[in-house]
């Protein structure tokens, strides 16, 4: 036997020099820009300190690429863009180019292709999405399939700039919520307590690591059946599936009582208001695939009446801020229940201590 | 044995209507009989049709990586076995990703890309996430033999795998000072920079938990840095919004009074915004808090000042384990231009990860690590002083002990100038 080949060592190299993969106006109007404006939705137009003017074509995408896709974009980016794009952090890609002129061709080379132009301006933005059925290990959902559902029904929002501000909205299979803050967030909810295969734990799952990781502290060791195990004290336990990731054998998912919760009014952006996180509005819609209509339906209602009730440049949050939550309950018909209340530390910060309130019988708006 | 295409009638549902459909795509790839990846490719159709049927996930993790670091990929072992024991689908029995970095800013040649499509089609699914959540191009769908020569190839085309677990992970910028007027720092250069000075904190995970570093280039934040990020490095400025009043003029012609008086004066949060008689536009800079809506609505005639640099925020963070913590500010301004700034900038992220690295508890954020040791003993460990800036209001509970008050007022009035110092001029 020959001696074995020294093993290649990485290169340990970290990002990749963007510059070299820049659209050459971007490149030569570094940090020179001076302003823009939208021509149309889909379509940004910058323009730099120099004069050079870019226009930028946005368009949606599947997010899970398969290379004939990637393959198909790249040929629209070399026959009517400049040979380079780049993508957004919610997963469309631009294209830029240096001539209005391009810009038709372009915008109907992608839409033939089945991209749709937009997600700019007051409009649905791409949903951002995390791995669900097709990757994770804990999933609830598929994110994937959730967001294609619900993107077939706000297609007509992307593509259009008809909303009071941007609409956010986010997907995440679990609470952990990798999908981040919306102001639309369609999110597992656990209901029940996970269901424990005691054959496996001791075997499986570090089981002080496990109890560490319950944030009411529900989880403690246990012997079933004459084997070391952990159990959950179920009065205690708050379904959050924290547990089931470093300890597989308590299986959190379940076919029924895994279900899907929408929170409104989270904001990244200082603009006017300070960020802002998601907040509870409806629990308990099944998960059901392959379209999630319960889902479409609810998310519908809260966006066409924030398009019919809130002002110019108002985000959901901050429309809900100014007309205040009973009124969206009533406007959204959406029940309020006692879990809007929130039990959890700091909870207290969110309740009223004051009597400003927005009586029913207060007549007409002007 | 080649692998039959299974029946799909539930994920068939997601091929039709208006929206790129990833199950198109996914059929594309297990249609390609002539590539390498088709039988993978059915048989993970398989499984998440199964998935859509029994509303379960069917991948537990392990470990499987590349020879020389710890971490950046994520081992997939299909859980959806027979009584024997044997996989259902056998060829996407592997199913891992490899986290690999983007450019900041997301930037690629179609060449570039086509060459990524090169080697994914050679050596893993054809299945291509741009991007996940962390920043990272994933690539989906590996089998445990081929990880190590696909991220060789990737590694010799100039990539490095991206960060996972306990580790620092990959970052992300917003397109900044390439595409975007707003832009109040060079993104690319702190990105670059600062994930490359930490890449050995990347690839062999040892911190208590995960640590983000996000960067946007102005208060709008378009990275979602102070939700997300343990440490968010937001562009900012200190000097007077600039206006451009032959465009202000213009915009109020255009969109007239009542309308420049509903979506800019009254939006502004600090209430720092007029109306004149003459249709011109007066900021009180001073107390403006550099929140971006009128520049967002005027982007021609209102652009940020001249004076420019960043704010930082630190501890960020969503759900687990003690509930969703925002980044909260620990340096309210400071430059970053010169080499000695992002030297400063370095030194920071240095001290804080140390700190981190030190005093966190196990599967600990930064947010929450400072919420048990307190904001004030944190702000110390890092040497760095308090600000106003860093609160929303000083403390409404008396339980403080207290006696230290004189050395701390010395220390701001020997920042600051004391007041008698002030009067003396």
């Amino acid at each position: 036997m020959s001696t074995p080949a020294k093993p290649r060592m990485p290169v340990e190299s970290g990002v990749p020099d963007a510059f070299q993969f820049m659209h050459p106006l971007l490149k030569k109007n570094y940090g020179q820009w001076r302003w823009h404006d939208r021509p149309r939705p889909g379509v940004l137009h910058h323009v730099a300190r120099s004069g050079d003017q870019v226009w930028t074509v946005r368009a949606g995408t599947q997010r899970q690429m398969d290379v004939f896709s990637v393959r198909t974009l790249c040929d629209i980016a070399d026959r009517h863009a400049d040979g380079y794009v780049r993508f957004t952090i919610r997963s469309n890609i631009e294209f830029m180019v240096a001539e209005q002129a391009k810009v038709p061709a372009l915008i109907a080379a992608l839409e033939a292709a089945g991209f749709p132009v937009g997600g700019t301006g007051n409009s649905v933005r791409m949903i951002s999405h995390t791995q669900g059925w097709l990757h994770c290990d804990i999933p609830g959902t598929d994110a994937s399939g959730v967001v294609k559902a619900l993107m077939d029904e706000l297609h007509e929002e992307f593509i259009h700039e008809r909303m009071p501000n941007r609409v956010g909205i986010t997907t995440s299979c679990c609470e952990i919520n990798c999908g981040g803050q919306g102001d639309i967030a369609v999110n597992i909810q656990h209901t029940k307590p996970p269901k424990i295969n005691h054959d496996l734990v001791a075997n499986v799952c570090e089981r002080p690591a496990v109890v560490a990781r319950c944030p009411v502290a529900a989880i403690r060791p246990a012997v079933v059946n004459g084997k070391p195990t952990l159990e959950v004290d179920e009065r205690k336990c708050i379904c959050c599936g924290a547990c089931y990731a470093p300890c597989p054998p308590m299986q959190i998912n379940d076919p029924e009582y895994t279900k899907i919760a929408i929170w409104v009014g989270g904001k990244h952006s200082n603009a006017r208001s300070r960020p802002t996180f998601h907040k509870l509005v409806v629990a308990g819609l099944p998960n059901n695939p392959p379209r999630w209509p319960e889902v479409a339906d609810a998310v519908k209602k809260i966006l066409r009446t924030y398009q019919g009730d809130a002002r110019d440049w108002e985000r959901i949050g901050e429309w809900i801020e100014r007309i205040g939550w009973p009124r969206f309950f009533e406007l959204t018909g959406l029940p309020f229940t006692s879990y809007h209340f929130d039990n959890w530390r700091g909870g207290r910060a969110s309740l009223n201590a004051s009597t400003h309130i927005r009586h029913s019988a207060g007549g007409g708006r002007p | 044995m080649s692998a039959k295409t299974p029946q799909t009638p539930l994920l068939d549902q997601l091929e039709k209507g208006p929206w790129p459909s990833f199950v198109a795509g996914l059929k594309r790839l297990a249609a390609a009989q002539d590539k390498p990846y088709a039988g993978m490719m059915k048989h993970l159709l398989g499984q998440l049709e199964r998935s859509y049927e029994t509303k379960r996930g069917y991948w537990k993790g392990g470990t499987v990586g590349v020879i020389g670091y710890g971490g950046g990929v994520i081992p997939r072992f299909t859980e959806l076995r027979g009584k024997d024991g044997k996989p259902e689908f056998p060829e996407a029995a592997e199913f891992h990703t490899l986290r690999i970095m983007p450019a900041p800013g997301m930037h690629y040649t179609t060449d570039a890309l086509r060459r990524l499509c090169d080697v994914w089609e050679k050596h893993g699914s054809g299945l291509i996430t741009l991007h996940g959540q962390s920043g990272d191009i994933m690539f989906q769908g590996c089998s445990s033999r081929n990880v190590q020569p696909c991220f060789d190839e990737l590694n010799e085309m100039g990539y490095d795998l991206g960060g996972a677990g306990p580790a620092v992970r990959t970052s992300m910028s917003c397109v900044g000072h390439a595409r975007c007027e707003h832009s109040c720092y060079d993104e690319i250069r702190a990105h670059t920079q600062i994930i490359n000075a930490f890449v050995d904190d990347i690839h062999r995970p040892a911190l208590p938990y995960k640590f983000k570093f996000k960067f946007s280039g102005c208060p709008n934040d378009c990275m979602n840095a102070i939700q997300r990020a343990d440490m968010a490095v937001i562009g900012t400025w200190r000097d007077d919004i600039e206006i451009d009043q032959r465009e202000v003029r213009q915009f109020v012609a255009l969109r007239g009074r009542q309308a420049v008086i509903d979506n800019v004066v009254t939006r502004c949060p600090t209430r720092s915004v007029s109306l004149e008689e003459d249709d011109s536009l007066t900021i009180d800079n001073r107390n403006c808090v550099r929140c971006m809506h009128c520049i967002n609505v005027m982007t021609k005639a209102l652009s940020p000042g001249k004076d420019r640099g960043v704010t930082i925020l630190l501890g960020g963070k969503r759900t687990l384990k003690i509930g969703d913590l925002f980044g909260t500010v620990i340096v309210p301004f400071m430059k970053l231009e010169t080499d000695a700034d992002f030297a400063r900038l370095h030194e920071l992220a240095q001290n804080i990860i140390g700190f981190f690295a030190e005093n966190a508890l196990e599967h600990e954020r930064t947010g929450e690590m400072i919420e048990r040791i307190g904001f004030a003993n944190f702000l110390e460990a890092v040497g760095l002083d308090p600000d106003p800036s860093m609160l929303l209001h000083p403390r409404t509970n008396p339980y403080v002990r207290t006696d230290g008050w004189d050395e701390e007022a010395r220390k701001w009035n020997a920042r600051h100038g004391a007041p008698s110092a002030q009067e003396d001029r």
